[in-house]
């Protein structure tokens, strides 16, 4: 495990000991997300922002990580532990919170790639089968009920989870994702990461 | 527009030479990737049963449509009598028999109408589809769509539509169907009773065909 994988792996640690202690206190509830989501909850390493991340997304994916069905590794390490014991009035007062906060652009992506990726998200490429992502999840990537913000974030969390999707992992979230990231080339992941990564 | 690439030529040749040894093509030959892989890239946006989706932007429910109505909505986008972006670039990777045998893929699909309409306004929306509007000139609905609401030949089907969906090509309706002047189409029809219609009515009638099976 490198070093930054380490430092999650205790903070997640500490994470779950504390939200097992307390489901209470909200303020509490905010500062174990921030410990590993970053301090203005922008996203830190392969923790992704909430900042302004889609209030019932948020409240969906909390669910699923209880209910343990989103599978992916980092889910499996982190998430599952630290939504284990979240209430259904805590997971609904976070998700507000994060939702209501300003979101940042991350910044990360290749910027020769992004014409390339622009071009994927607005228009699609139909005569390989790829559907335009704007249809979905708007023209500014803001997405929209459950259907999640992509604009902003991080160029290596958003290439993981289009690349998971692609390799099996998040398949509990049904259609259409998984078809639709497993026909992406590594360049396109590549490509979408980065224009979605300066997205404002 | 685009340039076509040599290794998308030979793909397109490929397809075509395939599809004329199987004969499962039409005359311009199956879809780089098959039917099939045609089929899914629809439903990735208009849903797995073609029901629709709400997304971004509403996307309107395919299954149990007219042939007609499909065909030469597709035809639409690709002469700009329909405007819309995105429809513009799938129509324009479509030929004829890739369209037919769409049309009538999705017109055998029959699943339940995705619901979601606020019911309180289902009850005037009926009284609008099966009376009309008399005060303002509006026909019934009925009338052209079908009492069940399931369409004819060009007129498409409404029932199941997503209510979304309905408003927003009500409220949109000069400004996204016949936009070419060399080519009036079947949309004229419409325009009258689109521009008739309060909004609050749209919205009721919008309800009413949504939770139509």
């Amino acid at each position: 495990m490198n070093r930054a994988g380490l430092r999650m792996a205790i903070m997640a640690a500490i994470c779950s000991a504390v939200a097992a202690a307390s489901a209470h206190a909200e303020s509490l509830a905010v500062r174990n997300c921030t410990w590993c989501h970053g301090a203005s909850a922008r996203g830190y390493t392969p923790a992704p922002s909430l900042a302004g991340q889609r209030y019932q997304y948020l409240r969906k994916e909390l669910a699923d990580f209880h209910a343990r069905t989103r599978d992916n590794p980092f889910s499996r390490q982190y998430m599952w532990g630290a939504a284990a014991n979240l209430g259904a009035g805590t997971a609904r007062d976070l998700a507000a919170y994060f939702s209501a906060l300003p979101p940042k652009a991350a910044n990360d992506g290749d910027r020769e790639l992004v014409a390339m990726g622009r071009a994927i998200y607005q228009e699609g490429k139909p005569e390989a089968n790829i559907v335009a992502c704007v249809v979905c999840h708007g023209p500014n990537a803001e997405g929209v009920a459950q259907i999640p913000r992509l604009g902003g974030l991080a160029y290596t969390y958003l290439k993981r989870r289009l690349e998971q999707w692609g390799e099996g992992y998040h398949a509990a979230a049904g259609p259409p994702m998984p078809d639709i990231a497993g026909k992406l080339s590594p360049e396109q992941v590549e490509a979408l990461a980065s224009y979605l990564s300066f997205i404002k | 527009m685009r340039r076509l690439s040599p290794r998308l030529l030979c793909a397109a040749t490929l397809a075509a030479i395939s599809a004329g040894v199987s004969g499962a093509g039409g005359m311009d030959g199956a879809p780089p990737g098959g039917l099939q892989a045609k089929i899914g890239y629809c439903k990735d946006c208009h849903g797995p049963s073609a029901q629709g989706y709400r997304g971004y932007f509403p996307i309107p429910r395919l299954a149990g449509q007219q042939t007609e109505y499909l065909e030469n909505q597709l035809r639409a986008f690709i002469e700009h009598r329909r405007t819309n972006n995105i429809m513009f670039n799938v129509a324009h990777a479509l030929n004829p028999a890739t369209i037919a045998a769409l049309a009538e893929h999705f017109r055998n699909l029959n699943p339940a109408p995705i619901g979601g309409a606020p019911r309180e306004l289902v009850a005037a929306g009926k009284k609008i589809f099966e009376d009309g509007v008399p005060d303002a000139n509006v026909a019934a609905c009925a009338a052209c769509h079908g009492p069940e609401a399931t369409g004819s030949g060009q007129i498409p089907r409404l029932a199941g539509q997503l209510y979304p969906y309905v408003i927003k090509e009500l409220v949109n309706w000069g400004k996204e169907r016949g936009q070419n002047p060399a080519r009036p189409d079947i949309s004229a029809i419409m325009s009258p009773v689109a521009h008739s219609l309060t909004k609050a009515q749209i919205d009721a009638v919008a309800a009413f065909v949504s939770y139509l099976k």
